[in-house]
């Protein structure tokens, strides 16, 4: 199989994941596409933009995850670079946080550098099998818009460790670009929940 | 050496460097020269010990740390600081806080000279990521400098590196 090129319109997932994300939920995408997507869904304070870090996204959410247990993280990133820091879903399984999703935008490919093939649209990766051998007992995989919807549900009362793998389509929407400047995104983002 | 010298104990003088400071998360690699510390932060309740599959993880996680209002250390040995140097990014482009505390192999009496590579370059490469040096080759002096490396990471958001030097922590046996 190759990748999953049928896959759902990442804009359109996003905005569902985050729709009415209320205040508890703090979003760390990964560079590129992601971050790109989590701007187009609309910007809030409670969001940390990457525009770099590549393969440190989902490690960013395990430590603010322990430093914030009575609030939801989530980690949308994509397949390129959950790819590059894998061994952090080893390090997050081992700890367990019960705030934290990790959840993987996999369209097969590296978009933001010319849809060069990536290892899970090789076929020969499987993000969901990775995630569950590394202990996350919850493990979605989303094809289609019923999926999602779980997903999304599952999110607003997020009750324990959870990956998962969204199927999204390979094409590469208009770029929409959030603050870069790192210091006021920390600034904000800690301003933001009473720090 | 002086044999009447009374032993300073700088494994539990970091331990309690790193409380006073009310570091919350550490992150590790496992290693020998930290292994003291390793135990005494695993054995507390208040202190999240968070075992990494490679440094650069560490880099992260205490920028998710600082984040959510809490600090964080990453100990290592001098192999990994070389895995951390693109992650450093994150730091140096946010002004994260990052206290980083070293172990060095490869400067002296090292019997593996695959350590030496990486070793004779940390001090080099961790300045150019803009990290204050705070070297301690005698006991005696570990305490001081990891008090004023704890005070240029968190009272300036910047990043330190406490490095204990090879001397410091004994040659390591590699008989059986």
């Amino acid at each position: 199989m190759s990748g999953p090129v049928s896959g759902l319109e990442r804009r359109a997932a996003m905005a569902t994941l985050l729709a009415d994300r209320g205040e508890d939920l703090l979003v760390v995408p990964g560079l590129g596409s992601t971050c790109w997507d989590l701007a187009a869904a609309g910007d809030n304070d409670r969001n940390f933009y990457l525009w770099g870090a590549m393969g440190g996204a989902a490690m960013i959410g395990l430590g603010l995850a322990l430093a914030q247990p009575r609030r939801r993280v989530a980690v949308v990133t994509g397949d390129g670079e959950m790819l590059m820091g894998l061994g952090a879903l080893a390090t997050i399984g081992v700890q367990q946080p019960a705030n934290l999703a990790v959840i993987v935008f996999d369209n097969g490919v590296y978009g933001e550098t010319g849809m060069q093939p990536s290892h899970t649209g090789a076929g020969a990766v499987d993000l969901l099998a990775v995630a569950r051998g590394c202990g996350f007992a919850a493990s979605l995989d989303v094809r289609d818009e019923v999926a999602l919807a779980d997903l999304a549900a599952r999110l607003k009362n997020l009750s324990g460790l959870l990956f998962a793998r969204v199927a999204i389509a390979a094409v590469e929407p208009p770029r929409v670009l959030p603050e870069r400047d790192g210091e006021v995104l920390k600034r904000r983002f800690r301003a933001a929940i009473g720090l | 050496m002086n044999a009447a010298a009374p032993t300073v104990d700088w494994p539990e003088q970091l331990y309690r460097t790193l409380k006073r400071a009310g570091v919350r998360q550490v992150g590790y690699v496992p290693d020998a020269g930290h292994a003291r510390l390793i135990e005494r932060c695993r054995a507390d309740p208040d202190i999240r010990d968070v075992a990494l599959t490679t440094e650069e993880e560490g880099v992260a996680l205490a920028a998710g740390a600082w984040l959510g209002g809490e600090r964080a250390v990453l100990l290592m040995q001098s192999s990994g600081v070389g895995n951390c140097i693109n992650m450093l990014s994150l730091a140096r482009s946010c002004r994260f806080p990052l206290l980083m505390m070293i172990t060095m192999r490869g400067e002296w009496e090292e019997f593996n000279p695959w350590q030496q590579p990486m070793g004779s370059i940390v001090d080099p490469v961790l300045k150019l990521c803009e990290a204050q040096i705070y070297r301690a080759a005698k006991a005696d002096e570990v305490e001081g400098l990891a008090e004023r490396a704890v005070q240029h990471v968190f009272g300036d958001e910047r990043i330190a590196a406490l490095i204990l030097s090879q001397e410091l922590i004994g040659k390591k046996v590699w008989v059986k």
